[in-house]
């Protein structure tokens, strides 16, 4: 069942992407890395998710998964007896890890995503304003998940850490950017610390992009063309 | 009085019209859980329902041994994940991959672009059509040469389409007009047939009378045209 090639469709900047690549990287699979140029969608990707024609596809033995989260779950799946399990074993807690990992991409990730389009002081701050509630919820879910250990899958990195954790470099480019701390050690001292763990852990590290690289890149994708 | 042992206290916060509440009672009942269901009067929300799920103040939510879950499609698999007789997600993990996308593709895009066809008119309305269309068209093939998503037997994405069986397609008769038409969805078609011909599926779904009495007072209230 986990044998056959596996290929991943992506791009070095995308989060979504980042989340396969840690997983893969947590049960040493190799891959290919195929990387999408931006601004283009390759044939393989058209075929391979005709649906969203989205990044991430993971391709196993030329059979596509889409959706990162979703990817990051058959992972955890195919490859159960290799490295740590990514998801908690226990149901009530793989109830709350799937639960902030939704919730991370339908909310929290919006008013991400807005403060980068937000034009004027007064939309700036609200979107600050939305995205420190957000924060707030994730630093008490951090604590009833993680039970005093110091990721929120326990004593290793797994479905949330890496949901929530493929957003750091781009908090950091917002962060930059506004000149303010999103994730601060007043407000949210665990989260701080969790993030620097995150940051460092093998899986991790090859993968997170590079805070310049990836401002650099957020400046010329969010341009405003010249009038 | 008899003594009752709370260590399998299921309770369902819910409400008789809601798609997403009536999942979980069809998840409940095919495993033959009881359950105490509380209805919600969504227009006035219980501080019960205020306090057990502060995130979105929404129903479903399913209490078990005290503990709250949210989120329709991450209580279903929390349900499979406790009670693992009559499972709901396939073995196979390519195939749970692929069920869970479907899942998304409905709650997240279908159900969406079927909205759309409710609240526009016109030429707004017909491109809404379209778009729920070609979105279902995807639902269509998967059926194709099996008896219900799950195969032989109901399954994860049968409990969560049961949203354009007995909600989306009931709404066509107010909407007077015909989103998924026989003659484009065969498939689909058969696979509602096959939905009621399941004692859980029609022990589980709204009276269809007292359905559409309700989703017309909602329409007539929201000034939204009805047939």
């Amino acid at each position: 069942m986990s044998s056959g090639e596996v290929k991943l469709i992506g791009a070095w900047a995308s989060p979504f992407v980042m989340r396969p690549r840690v997983a893969l990287n947590l049960k040493s699979v190799p891959y290919e890395f195929l990387q999408e140029t931006f601004g283009s969608k390759s044939e393989l990707l058209l075929k391979s998710n005709p649906v969203h024609k989205k990044i991430p596809v993971l391709l196993h033995a030329d059979k596509p998964v889409c959706e990162s989260n979703i990817i990051v779950e058959y992972i955890d799946e195919t490859w159960s007896s290799s490295g740590p399990s990514i998801l908690p074993s226990h149901p009530y807690d793989r109830a709350m890890a799937r639960f902030w990992a939704a919730y991370i991409d339908e909310k929290w990730f919006g008013a991400l995503r807005n403060f980068l389009k937000a034009e004027g002081e007064e939309e700036k701050k609200a979107v600050i304003a939305q995205m420190e509630e957000g924060n707030a919820l994730l630093e008490k879910a951090f604590i009833d998940c993680s039970k005093g250990k110091p990721f929120f899958n326990g004593d290793n990195i797994g479905y949330l850490d890496i949901s929530l954790g493929s957003f750091l470099a781009w908090l950091r480019v917002t962060e930059l950017t506004a000149s303010h701390k999103l994730l601060d050690e007043a407000k949210t001292p665990s989260l701080c610390k969790w993030a620097e763990l995150f940051c460092n852990d093998p899986a991790v590290k090859p993968v997170m992009p590079e805070t310049a690289k990836l401002a650099e890149f957020a400046k010329k994708i969010f341009a405003k063309p010249q009038a | 009085m008899a003594e009752r042992s709370d260590t399998e206290e299921v309770k369902l916060l819910g409400m008789w019209a809601s798609p997403f509440s009536r999942r979980i009672e069809v998840a409940l009942t095919l495993k033959g859980v009881p359950y105490e269901f509380s209805e919600q009067d969504i227009t006035n929300k219980s501080s019960l329902l205020l306090q057990l799920n502060p995130v979105y103040k929404m129903i479903p939510v399913l209490v078990h041994n005290g503990k709250p879950i949210s989120e329709s499609l991450v209580i279903l698999e929390y349900i499979d994940d406790t009670w693992r007789n009559n499972p709901i997600l396939p073995q196979d993990p390519c195939e749970r991959a692929t069920a869970r996308f479907l899942a998304k593709l409905i709650d997240q895009q279908i159900c969406v672009a079927a909205m759309k066809v409710v609240g526009k008119v016109g030429e707004e309305r017909d491109a809404a059509v379209e778009a729920t269309r070609d979105l279902l068209m995807f639902l269509e093939k998967e059926l194709v040469g099996k008896d219900f998503f799950g195969g032989r037997s109901l399954g994860f994405v049968d409990i969560v389409a049961t949203l354009v069986a007995f909600w989306l397609m009931r709404t066509e008769d107010l909407l007077g007009v015909k989103v998924v038409p026989v003659e484009l969805f065969p498939e689909i078609h058969r696979w509602v047939k096959n939905l009621l011909g399941n004692d859980v599926i029609k022990k589980c779904i709204p009276p269809k009378d007292e359905h559409l009495a309700y989703i017309r007072a909602r329409m007539d209230k929201l000034n939204l045209k009805s047939a």
